[in-house]
């Protein structure tokens, strides 16, 4: 026979769920918002720096180093400037990321095939742009060097002469064209879940130590693991709607595929659920009123989302907090997601991952149910 | 035979407080034992302590001889225990919240609709059962917590404070209630309250002050050894009445209900306070129209202990 007292709590659960109409339209329209507020915010593509240009040359060969710039969609010229001060002043103010100064004799160095000069000027207050915008500066000054220097050995009758010593080809696996989105995509799979899941069950119990209602829940012979289980089961499967309004708007809006197996990625899901949930309820056994469970599960969440290497590499921190990353759920679900969405792999290659997030799912909902005590004091 | 409820000895300390402290008593099946006391005499804690919500810090409590700590789920099958302060969910409509209830307690899915359509009819609101719970008013959400206490048959109902901001004729028919069920089902309660209309209905009353068990017994022993110890006195102006009657040196309390006095007097002193206290408030411009002994009540006593107790602290 199947429990009738966890049967009565899931039914009860639903009951309450759906008689509160509003917190139930939060529940799914909020992971729209937040895929699409953080699916177009947290992006690293660096585009369009406004850069002011500094001609003293205006000859055709700057001419040709200037649309070499252009045609890489990296810069925006946005200002023709004609001191190095008034450069200067744009910088400061912030209109201009970069300035460009090409010095009065670069034609004539270029076609005399001697060295010229240009100056490339950056405001390093933001790192991440300065540090793309700089590689993707020299970049395409070295590529116009080389063609500038082929174009000179060519009308010297040695073009055959030059080829580079070595070549470097590239092979960019899984995301050939570097979209970002198919890295931010799956990582917000995973932390807009995360951030539901926790928010959703935290206030679970202690709402029945809140309400009084608990007085008479002690009174039953209800045990603890079916009070945990009960109030899980039905988040389990409100979480997993939300699991997929996210993957249905990030396949078809956002455009990232699903290479792996969908099955899989829907199963090894549903496992983080049971596992974030598991930390809301325990939040929700520790905390003596609702307001301190919302305080406790924001507080537990800022810190898993930037240590789980959605933000920041894991691989660029500290020693100290790459070991506290070990205990993040959140970090072996990104794995795993970014593994079975992106780059389409089998249940072998993540295994330790799967394993891992399987502990400490028993482990939360272990401690949880060891936490409930029928008790009111 | 077993008692239906024993305390032995229990006590319950927070933060340092002690909220019960030594308190013993028992009761019999089928009585209605009421437990009267000011505000924190430790009243709630007492109940919680006899339906486990609290373990306590030593001592006991049994129901029909099961430990309430150590055999939790046969002590509580035979409790029905309604709380003071509504606890029942109240998105939830009345037989939603009976069928939750009885499904917890064990009740065959079969049973429990027929089960709950009895108690709706006993409590009165079968005319209800859809409406939510927290849309009934203050008499109905009690009558709805004393139906949840009883779907699972209990044998001893444990009622705290139950008719605490009920109207007047809806706790005359809580009460009735309660009477039914010790005489048809043989069930046991033990009921605190404040009021002592309500605690005169009980077959024994225990008075609890801080923690403490002072005296109990049925209202006639309780109120027994103030026989003759207080007089009604009726007159005009009541002020200037009053104030002559607190200064004579037999009376210990002098208490103003409505339009007359209680005065609690000196054992012994009847004729004497009678014989002089006329006299005093002639000479004082009262129109004094009746002075005598009447039988003391319930509160009487009440005001008493609580007032003994207070000067022992």
């Amino acid at each position: 026979m199947i429990n009738s007292r966890l049967l009565a709590i899931i039914r009860k659960e639903f009951i309450q769920i759906i008689r509160d109409p509003r917190t139930l339209a939060i529940m799914f329209v909020m992971p729209v918002i937040m895929l699409f507020l953080l699916g177009y915010a947290a992006t690293n593509d660096v585009r369009n720096v406004p850069i002011a240009i500094f001609d003293q040359d205006r000859s055709a060969a700057a001419r040709d180093l200037l649309n070499a710039y252009r045609n890489a969609d990296y810069f925006s010229f946005s200002f023709d400037v004609d001191s190095v001060e008034e450069m200067k002043v744009l910088i400061d103010s912030g209109q201009a990321k970069a300035g460009l100064i090409i010095p009065p004799d670069y034609g004539r160095r270029i076609t005399q095939g001697d060295q010229a000069q240009v100056a490339f000027v950056i405001d390093g207050s933001d790192p991440t742009v300065a540090g793309t915008a700089l590689s993707a500066a020299t970049l395409i000054g070295q590529t116009k060097a080389t063609a500038v220097l082929r174009a000179t050995l060519e009308t010297r009758g040695q073009s055959g002469a030059i080829q580079p010593p070595v070549e470097i080809r590239t092979q960019v696996w899984y995301n050939p064209d570097l979209v970002n989105a198919y890295f931010t995509i799956p990582g917000l799979i995973g932390m807009i879940l995360q951030f539901l899941a926790v928010l959703l069950t935290s206030t679970a119990i202690v709402r029945e130590r809140e309400r009084g209602t608990i007085e008479q829940l002690i009174i039953t012979p209800i045990r603890a693991w079916e009070l945990i289980v009960g109030k899980l089961a039905p988040y389990v499967i409100i979480s997993f709607f939300e699991l997929l309004e996210i993957l249905i708007i990030g396949t078809l809006w956002f455009k990232v595929p699903i290479n792996g197996d969908l099955g899989l990625l829907l199963a090894l899901s549903a496992l983080f659920l049971v596992t974030t949930l598991g930390i809301g309820l325990l939040i929700s056994t520790l905390a003596k009123t609702q307001f301190e469970a919302m305080l406790l599960a924001v507080v537990t969440q800022l810190p898993s989302i930037f240590l789980s290497g959605f933000f920041f590499p894991i691989a660029a921190m500290p020693a100290f907090l790459q070991v506290i990353s070990y205990l993040v759920p959140l970090r072996y679900f990104l794995t795993i997601v970014r593994a079975v969405q992106i780059k389409g792999v089998g249940l072998i290659s993540i295994s330790n991952e799967v394993i891992t997030l399987a502990i400490f799912g028993v482990i939360v909902m272990g401690v949880a149910v060891g936490r409930f005590h029928k008790r009111l004091d | 035979m077993t008692s239906a409820v024993l305390a032995d000895q229990l006590h319950k300390t927070f933060a340092e407080v002690h909220a019960v402290d030594g308190l013993s008593f028992k009761v019999e099946p089928g009585e209605i034992y009421g437990f009267v006391g000011p505000d924190g005499a430790g009243k709630t804690t007492t109940m919680r302590l006899l339906c486990g919500g609290f373990r306590p810090d030593s001592g006991h409590a049994e129901i029909y001889g099961y430990d309430v700590i150590k055999h939790p789920d046969e002590a509580r099958t035979q409790i029905g225990y309604l709380a003071q302060r509504f606890s029942l969910y109240g998105d939830l409509t009345v037989l939603e919240n009976l069928r939750f209830f009885a499904e917890m307690h064990n009740i065959p899915t079969s049973n429990w609709k027929p089960r709950a359509q009895e108690i709706l009819k006993f409590v009165g609101l079968d005319e209800f059962s859809d409406r939510r719970a927290e849309q009934l008013s203050g008499g109905m959400k009690q009558k709805l917590g004393l139906a949840t206490a009883l779907v699972h048959r209990p044998k001893v109902l444990l009622l705290d404070e139950p008719t605490g901001g009920v109207d007047p004729v809806t706790r005359q028919d809580f009460w009735q209630l309660i009477i039914r069920l010790v005489g048809q089902e043989g069930v046991s309660v033990v009921v605190s309250t404040p009021y002592m209309d309500e605690a005169s209905r009980c077959t024994r009353v225990g008075f609890v002050s801080r923690g403490k068990l002072i005296t109990e017994g049925t209202p006639g022993q309780v109120t027994s050894h103030l026989n003759g110890r207080v007089l009604e006195l009726v007159g005009d102006p009541l002020d200037r009445m009053r104030h002559a009657a607190v200064a004579d040196p037999d009376v210990e309390d002098v208490q103003v209900f409505g339009d007359r006095l209680h005065l609690r007097i000196k054992p012994g002193s009847g004729d004497r306070v009678i014989d002089r206290l006329p006299t005093v408030l002639r000479t004082q411009g009262v129109q004094m129209q009746r002075i005598r002994p009447i039988t003391a009540t319930l509160e009487d006593v009440f005001i008493e202990l609580s007032e003994q107790a207070d000067q022992v602290q």
